[in-house]
């Protein structure tokens, strides 16, 4: 077994994680295999919904089935939970991310593309910034720039010699740690599902040797197999917190604390 | 990993190797307390009110959230040190 392990070849991480491109070489449109995933993360839910539209029917199915049932859950366990029925005019925003980040996440267990493309940085980061204006501009919406940034920063009930202390506390959580922790949190949820595949993956076809050993290399394959599964609730588990994140933060800003 | 020792002759990619995966350990430890702590008062209170599960559940899910990004950012600390 340990001489078995000598000659396990782990990948380095860049030849996870950097793609070449593959359309437009050479142009500003120059699209790599992460750069297609995000496409279709666009297009899918996409296609999805303008097929439900148009063969809309009384009694749902197919298609349709997928694209009430998705909107149901939403508004169900994200939409009402956090924010109440003022927050219903969320609901696009919030259904579009959460379809975005599923479809970039579900591609991480997808035969022969089997990359998720949330475990690039970049766009969990501008995803949280949006998020982060989003919220803020509901805020400053709803309650004036300086009441908000007040009920944000000065919680209620605070004794007066604590106050400077959890102000400070406040206004470092609120606006700066919200958008890093949220984006951190994607990106670092589906690089460890993908880094932890790979390790089963290379160990299952590093292992593999015809002979006694057989009776106990094939493991890691039943790892490998159970992990897939969990991935897949992982892949759906980041793009709901991701959406019930900003629900939460966006209801914060509609309703202040009294 | 056989590999990853192989690379670290000198001393201080040794350290470097020994802290990043010090770090992502001890940074693991408390997350992994909260989450535990989290899921199982979730557990009793949707065992005592069934029907509030719903709202439980969401609540949950937000914990476990807020507690796992401290164990997250270990693990990009892990991966910063190795690999960047």
């Amino acid at each position: 077994m340990i001489q078995l392990m000598y000659g396990l070849h782990f990948p380095p991480i860049a030849e996870l994680l950097e793609w070449p491109g593959i359309l437009f070489n050479g142009t500003a449109f120059e699209l790599n295999k992460v750069g297609l995933i995000y496409l279709w993360a666009m297009l899918a839910p996409l296609a999805i919904f303008v097929l439900a539209i148009r063969r809309s029917a009384l009694v749902p199915k197919g298609v349709q089935t997928v694209a009430e049932s998705s909107v149901d859950f939403v508004r169900d366990n994200v939409v009402m939970q956090t924010i109440g029925p003022d927050g219903m005019r969320f609901m696009p925003f919030l259904l579009s991310l959460f379809f975005f980040i599923f479809f970039a996440n579900i591609t991480e267990v997808i035969p022969f593309i089997q990359f998720p493309a949330n475990s690039r940085m970049a766009a969990p980061a501008v995803l949280a910034i949006i998020v982060w204006c989003v919220f803020n501009a509901v805020g400053i919406k709803s309650q004036g720039f300086f009441s908000y940034f007040k009920n944000t920063v000065i919680p209620p009930g605070v004794p007066g010699a604590l106050l400077p202390l959890v102000a400070v506390i406040e206004f470092v959580s609120t606006f700066l740690v919200r958008p890093f922790s949220l984006a951190v949190r994607l990106f670092a949820n589906m690089l460890a599902g993908h880094l932890l595949l790979v390790t089963f993956a290379v160990l299952t076809t590093a292992l593999w040797t015809p002979g006694p050993l057989a009776a106990i290399v094939w493991a890691p394959f039943v790892v490998l197999i159970g992990l897939t599964g969990f991935e897949i609730l992982v892949a759906f588990l980041q793009a709901f917190i991701f959406t019930i994140l900003t629900a939460v933060y966006i209801g914060g800003a509609l309703h202040p604390e009294h | 990993m056989i590999d990853l020792l192989a690379q670290a002759d000198t001393a201080v990619d040794g350290l470097k190797a020994v802290g990043a995966g010090l770090g992502y350990g001890l940074a693991a430890i408390g997350p992994g307390v909260g989450i535990g702590l989290v899921v199982g008062n979730a557990i009793t209170a949707m065992a005592r009110q069934p029907e509030s599960a719903g709202m439980v559940r969401t609540t949950m899910f937000l914990g476990i959230a807020f507690t796992e990004a401290l164990a997250l950012i270990g693990f990009v600390v892990f991966i910063l040190l190795n690999f960047a």
